[in-house]
């Protein structure tokens, strides 16, 4: 992975910043340059609080190269408190005891490393609340 | 525009052919496709294809495949979005053709997906999904589809069972298709027991790594008469519609609103109702998107889909016939070639000409071809005259 | 006067047991937990490392100081696991806490003793006047050689404290350090595990420096061992800290809270701060506290820290280091720890 690519993310996956627009209120993560609820194009720095609902989840047993070390691995969707939804892995559990419905929060964690000469990758999981 | 009708379809034999290459799949399977229609020469051309790029190390395969076909220095395009390239192929040779810009469109798609190994086939066809914010963190397409599976379960209580019905219907029509992939018949338990990739889904629940082109020849409905080998089949109804490409970014995962719009539409421009489709090729590149497309395009209603795949609706003698061809499941899912494959499907359920899976009085067919998680869906209607 | 404002912890969720690698190697799992007084170690899934660590620590660290990140003035991290060789940990740690851009910071390296040397800079950075809020952490993901004596305690943690001069829950009194040039233990670069001296790594190295520093903060400040509350050893081991500890003149109640090795292992650079988050979690409004670390090369910092009133309304604002340590773990076996840490050989 070259490293603009993954730079360029980090306030989104480091800080859970997203965009909130200034006309509606809509929160964008990633952020945008454009509402698509009311086309304005002011946003404000919003960031996420970082818990919310599982939504829906797979646990992923067949893994793309990135990632073929780490299967099996839990996937889902949480909906965030802030109203924005949000794909992350989700760590710290195990993988039978995962529930829709069930409350999440966001925790720094590696995502993924190039190789082994490459950058390491970080950004958010998703980890049960106890 | 001026109607447009299809008067040649070609498709080689689907899977691994590990003795040939993108340029020797896709020329074949148009050189058929001009030889059915007795064309002697074609105008423009249209390529639809995912990834040539990360699967084989080769982009710009319009230049490249209409100098293989021996057509010089025609125009040729390849298009893409995702697996329903083909589908986007086909609306652009259409397009093409009803503007009056050229009379004889070659529209094919192509994937030779096996030069690279499994997980190097999992992350380029991963591609199709948000890069940034679902690739990244790890999302595959098994997992998507199993993301929107979880969530149909839970909130319709659709079953285990009923995605494996789905699979086992596939496979049924699929070995009535000589050119499919994987013309094996399965069970219920063969897909539930089969290895797992993403829960729920099975491998029995994923639509194969395939090698395989297609190609249609488009032409002016008015000079059909010059090409008459078969019965003439015409291009009524076109829908394409977007949705975004990250799944979590929709308000529903149990539902496919390009589909259901790209449905509305193309139905609007043919003039036809539901009822009026005899049959429909879908985008079952898992068996949970056969049941979610059946239910968008308006076959069933939400939540139907599972218990009618399982009431046997969707067979070949069913209410309406789904993917009479094996669908992506049986027949092979080379992604760029899908939905000229379909097409391919269609017009010879029309024709009358498919054989142990033809289904009878077969006039009006439709097929729906879909890119991602959903984030682009092509809808068209074809009708024999 | 310069103190902590706010401190946290933070330790992975899986173990292993002694008897778990003794399986494996053939070794007398009895025999180890006596002579290590150790019986689990912690171990960091493989989503985890030195960078992540100390990011969980110090946003648990920030939510006891009551300040957001951008207030840190400064980000140190001392870990002997840094996940690059070159390219800074706390680069990726500040910008995830929101410090960046008006922030000094640096990783160091002194074996186990670089995360109290990243929190003595963090101090000296705050007493110099040239930041008003500093982060020093001490972070370790270590790695012990496959059936070397070290596998069974080489763990993972992180412990982080906000350095302040206000709104503070421990008054720092006086650092000293105590250093010599003592070649006990090592990594070479570019090598995987590092090696050791042996028994040599005990009286001329952990004990003298140990001992040494100790004994020279206490005569500075003209203390005794019943002066103290509460006194955190580095802990390479359970019985390394205890003995120290014992010798000095310290009872087992003072040394208690803050030896947490025999169910943690040793978090290296993480290892007296983790013992200090932990004794901070229970002190009361007065307590004196002794931190003695050791750094294997090898030095030892020293710390006097006064608790204060403001303990009490933070202790409980996240959660405590023990709730990280018993409430919140799994056990693994041989094969998922040696594929957690990579010491299975792969292709590329």
């Amino acid at each position: 992975m070259f490293p603009s690519r993954y730079w360029r993310e980090i306030p989104h996956r480091y800080r859970l910043e997203a965009g909130k627009c200034t006309g509606c209120g809509f929160v964008a993560f990633p952020r945008r340059l454009v509402c698509p609820q009311c086309g304005q194009r002011e946003f404000e720095t919003f960031k996420l609080k970082g818990e919310g609902e599982l939504l829906t989840y797979t646990v992923i047993h067949v893994g793309p190269s990135a990632f073929v070390d780490d299967t099996p691995y839990a996937l889902g969707i949480v909906k965030m408190d802030d109203g924005v939804n949000i794909t992350a892995q989700i760590s710290d559990i195990g993988l039978d005891n995962i529930e829709v419905g069930g409350r999440y929060k966001i925790e720094f964690r590696k995502i993924q490393s190039d190789g082994h000469s490459g950058i390491h990758a970080y950004g958010y999981k998703f980890i049960p609340i106890r | 525009m001026r109607d447009v009708a299809v008067i040649g379809v070609g498709m080689n034999k689907w899977g691994e052919l590990w003795d040939m290459s993108i340029r020797d799949i896709f020329t074949e399977a148009a050189l058929k496709a001009i030889d059915d229609s007795g064309v002697d020469h074609i105008d423009a051309m249209y390529i639809g294809c995912m990834s040539s790029g990360l699967f084989v190390g080769q982009e710009h395969l319009g230049s490249l495949m209409a100098d293989y076909l021996g057509q010089g220095n025609i125009p040729a395009s390849r298009v893409e979005s995702a697996c329903c390239s083909g589908g986007l192929a086909f609306r652009s040779a259409y397009m093409d053709v009803a503007s009056g810009m050229n009379d004889i469109v070659l529209a094919g798609g192509v994937e030779k997906m096996t030069d690279v190994g499994g997980d190097g086939a999992t992350y380029a066809l991963a591609t199709a999904a948000d890069g940034e914010y679902e690739v990244y963190n790890g999302a595959t397409f098994p997992g998507l589809y199993a993301l929107m599976a979880r969530a149909h379960m839970e909130r319709y209580g659709t079953t285990r069972k009923q995605l494996a019905e789905v699979a086992v219907k596939n496979h049924d029509n699929g070995s009535k298709n000589p050119l499919a992939q994987f013309p094996f018949k399965t069970t219920v338990d063969g897909v539930i027991n089969a290895v797992m990739v993403a829960d729920p889904l099975t491998l029995m629940d994923c639509s194969p790594i395939t090698d395989g082109a297609a190609a249609v020849i488009l032409c002016p409905a008015d000079m059909i008469g010059k090409y008459k080998n078969h019965p003439a089949v015409k291009i009524i109804g076109s829908g394409h519609a977007t949705d975004s490409i990250a799944l979590h970014s929709r308000d529903d995962f149990t539902s496919l609103k390009a589909t259901e719009i790209a449905g509305k539409k193309a139905l609007q421009m043919a003039g036809k109702k539901l009822s009026d489709i005899n049959l429909c090729e879908v985008h079952d590149c898992f068996t949970i998107a056969e049941i979610v497309v059946t239910e968008s395009l308006g076959f069933f209603e939400p939540g139907q889909g599972g218990p009618a795949a399982e009431a046997g609706d969707t067979r070949i003698d069913g209410k309406i016939p789904i993917n009479t061809s094996g669908g992506l499941k049986s027949k092979g899912h080379p992604v760029g070639a899908t939905g000229i494959a379909q097409i391919y499907e269609v017009v010879s359920q029309l024709r009358g000409e498919s054989g142990e899976r033809q289904i009878k009085n077969a006039k009006v067919g439709m097929a729906q071809n879909m890119g991602g998680s959903g984030g682009s869906t092509l809808v068209h209607i074809l009708e024999v005259i | 006067m310069i103190g902590i404002t706010g401190y946290g912890a933070y330790i992975p969720r899986y173990r292993i047991k002694v008897e778990e690698i003794a399986k494996v190697w053939g070794t007398d799992a009895p025999s180890y937990k006596r002579g290590l007084q150790l019986w689990e170690k912690s171990v960091p899934g493989p989503d985890q490392d030195t960078i992540t660590m100390s990011v969980e620590a110090g946003k648990n660290a920030l939510i006891r100081a009551g300040i957001s990140g951008e207030k840190l003035g400064a980000v140190y991290i001392g870990s002997e696991s840094h996940p690059y060789a070159v390219k800074p940990s706390g680069t990726v740690v500040g910008e995830a806490l929101g410090a960046t851009p008006d922030c000094r910071c640096a990783d160091f390296e002194f074996a186990c003793k670089a995360g109290t040397e990243a929190i003595t800079c963090a101090m000296a950075q705050v007493a110099a006047g040239n930041v008003k809020y500093a982060l020093g952490v001490g972070a370790d993901t270590s790695q012990g050689a496959p059936g070397d004596a070290l596998e069974y305690s080489a763990s993972a943690g992180a412990a982080a404290f906000v350095v302040g001069q206000d709104n503070l829950i421990a008054e720092c009194e006086l650092t000293y350090t105590y250093m010599t040039d003592t070649p006990d233990f090592w990594r070479r670069e570019h090598e995987f595990y590092p090696q050791h001296g042996s028994r040599f790594t005990g009286e001329p190295a952990y004990f003298k420096h140990t001992f040494g520093c100790a004994k020279g903060i206490m005569e500075k400040a003209g203390m005794k061992p019943e002066d103290f509350a509460y006194a955190i050893f580095h802990q390479p081991n359970g019985k390394f800290p205890m003995r120290a500890g014992l010798k000095l003149g310290f009872t087992k109640e003072q040394i208690e809270p803050g030896w947490l090795t025999p169910r943690l292992g040793n978090t290296y650079s993480g290892a007296s701060p983790i013992g200090l988050t932990s004794t901070l979690d229970i002190a009361k409004p007065g307590d004196k506290i002794l931190v003695v670390s050791y750094g294997s090369g090898a030095g030892s910092d020293g710390f006097i820290f006064k608790v204060t009133d403001r303990i009490n309304e933070v202790r409980n604002m996240v959660k405590h280091t023990v709730w990280y340590l018993d409430e919140n773990k799994v056990y693994l076996d041989y094969g998922t720890y040696a594929k957690f840490r990579g010491k299975i050989r792969k292709n590329d």
